[in-house]
């Protein structure tokens, strides 16, 4: 008996993850399901647009330029000690584009998107608002949810597009800046080196992140507890959530496109 | 008429509601009072599908609340929150004309916002609070702002839940008179839960006392007082010894 007992935790904790997972896929396809029926939530839609896009240009911009900067230095000083200091441009332009470009995007959404959804839509459940919106004949999946999860995943790969090539930016800036490349042969070198399935690999790994922030905002939003500490632990939870998905989706995405 | 027959909920181990008739006739003010955590407000969600009760039925003039078109059954209801539970990212004018501005309801914007003043009106609101946000607003006019909404659409039901909690005693007389006003002018049912015996008297025209998960009793305002029920005299008048456990 002493010895079923971890078996039987374990079990139970496998179980509890499965049911979990299980919530989170019906989740995900109702909010899909109500992105293509109607009725739809255009000024949602706008909204949501704005707030996961526009207003994220500023952390994605500078978190992108500082990360392409010092990878830049690393490979530099790295490559050094095997004479290979030249394949800085390349190197960056793919660590950039296909892994740090659309993983870091990834994760500023987490931190910041996520977040927010959580809390909002956390805040609104117990404050009685989603309560208030079924009895104004609103559906809170229809109205909250779904526009949330499509303008992330719409926006979120312009951003990682956006966040790529300020990237390479922060990479030539240095490199030519205070490494002594030539800025034109960088350039040449940068574009000549990149094939259009890392381009690819890069969009596609962005919308899947952003679905995933959105979806893990939401849903923990919509199953958050009472009073302020159950916002809290549905923020902290949605962005812990969004993150381990987020690297774990890259990690299989990463395999699908380039271990072929 | 609402009839609610046999209506049980529980929430794990806790068995909020033991089976629950009760019967709201049209156009009657019903409050249903009791003591905090005795379930009101579950019995109020359960009338609206936002509870799902566990066994029991609840009709809506005969018909069965869990059948038939869900969007229509809630066309026929307003409700005021505790919290008013307005939309903090919308300005006041949007919140009370929500239902206005979308689905089967919906009408140009400028009709809906010009719905939406003359309901601010009607509770006492200027124009002026239309485009500021909830956030700007006292809690008095919060609980306005989510009476005009309730109102917006001229509903033939209106749910209030604890219309008073938190008011000072003349903003609590405002918002009871209010109601009373509103729901005589429409001519609309209501269903008021409070342990606010002020508001019970100026609201009622029945009363029902829900405890232990039932409804205790139940009869006309004016024979609350002489109910001759140990719990109900226990809860109108405040004692802190009687049937009903103090400490729970």
């Amino acid at each position: 008996m002493i010895l079923l007992s971890p078996l039987g935790a374990l079990g139970r904790a496998v179980l509890a993850l499965m049911a979990a997972v299980g919530r989170v896929a019906l989740f995900a396809f109702s909010a899909v399901s109500h992105m293509v029926r109607p009725p739809f939530y255009a000024r949602e839609l706008g909204v949501a647009l704005v707030n996961i896009g526009w207003l994220s240009l500023p952390v994605v911009g500078l978190t992108a330029i500082f990360t392409g900067a010092a990878l830049a230095l690393q490979i530099y000083s790295g490559g050094a000690r095997f004479n290979a200091e030249a394949v800085v441009p390349q190197i960056v332009a793919i660590g950039m584009v296909r892994e740090l470009g659309p993983v870091l995007v990834g994760l500023m959404i987490a931190a910041r998107v996520t977040s927010s959804i959580a809390a909002e839509i956390a805040t609104m459940k117990v404050t009685e608002q989603i309560d208030a919106l079924v009895t104004l004949s609103t559906n809170p999946m229809k109205y909250l949810v779904a526009p949330r999860v499509l303008a992330a995943l719409l926006v979120v790969p312009a951003l990682v597009g956006v966040g790529d090539v300020i990237g390479i930016f922060g990479g030539y800036a240095v490199a030519t800046g205070s490494l002594g490349f030539n800025a034109a042969a960088y350039l040449k070198n940068t574009v000549d080196f990149l094939e259009p399935l890392d381009v690819i690999s890069s969009l596609v790994k962005g919308c899947a992140f952003g679905g995933i922030a959105a979806t893990m905002g939401c849903y923990f939003g919509m199953m958050s507890g009472r009073g302020a500490q159950g916002v809290g632990r549905a923020t902290k939870g949605s962005v812990e959530a969004a993150a381990v998905l987020i690297l774990a989706a890259n990690f299989l995405l990463t395999g699908a496109f380039f271990s072929l | 008429m609402i009839e609610l027959s046999r209506v049980s909920k529980a929430f794990g181990p806790n068995h909020v509601l033991r089976g629950v008739d009760l019967s709201i006739p049209k156009g009657t003010s019903m409050v249903i009072i009791g003591g905090s955590g005795t379930g009101k407000s579950v019995l109020l969600k359960c009338i609206l599908g936002l509870v799902t009760p566990d066994s029991g039925v609840i009709t809506l003039d005969g018909q069965d609340v869990t059948k038939g078109d869900r969007d229509a059954f809630l066309a026929r209801f307003g409700m005021l929150f505790q919290g008013a539970a307005l939309f903090d990212s919308l300005p006041v004018w949007q919140n009370v004309a929500f239902r206005l501005l979308r689905g089967r309801l919906k009408r140009p914007k400028a009709e809906a916002r010009e719905i939406a003043i003359e309901k601010l009106r009607r509770v006492g609101l200027t124009p002026d609070v239309a485009d500021r946000l909830p956030a700007e607003l006292s809690g008095g006019m919060q609980k306005r702002v989510g009476l005009a909404r309730a109102i917006a659409a001229e509903p033939e039901i209106i749910f209030f839940d604890e219309p008073t909690t938190g008011l000072d005693p003349i903003m609590a007389g405002v918002i009871n008179d209010l109601i009373r006003e509103i729901v005589t002018e429409m001519g609309a049912t209501a269903m008021t839960i409070t342990h606010d015996m002020t508001s019970v008297r100026a609201i009622a025209d029945n009363v029902a006392m829900l405890h232990g998960g039932v409804i205790q009793w139940t009869g006309p305002v004016s024979q609350m007082d002489a109910s001759g029920d140990p719990y109900v005299d226990q809860f109108i008048f405040g004692r802190a010894e009687g049937p009903i456990e103090a400490v729970r």
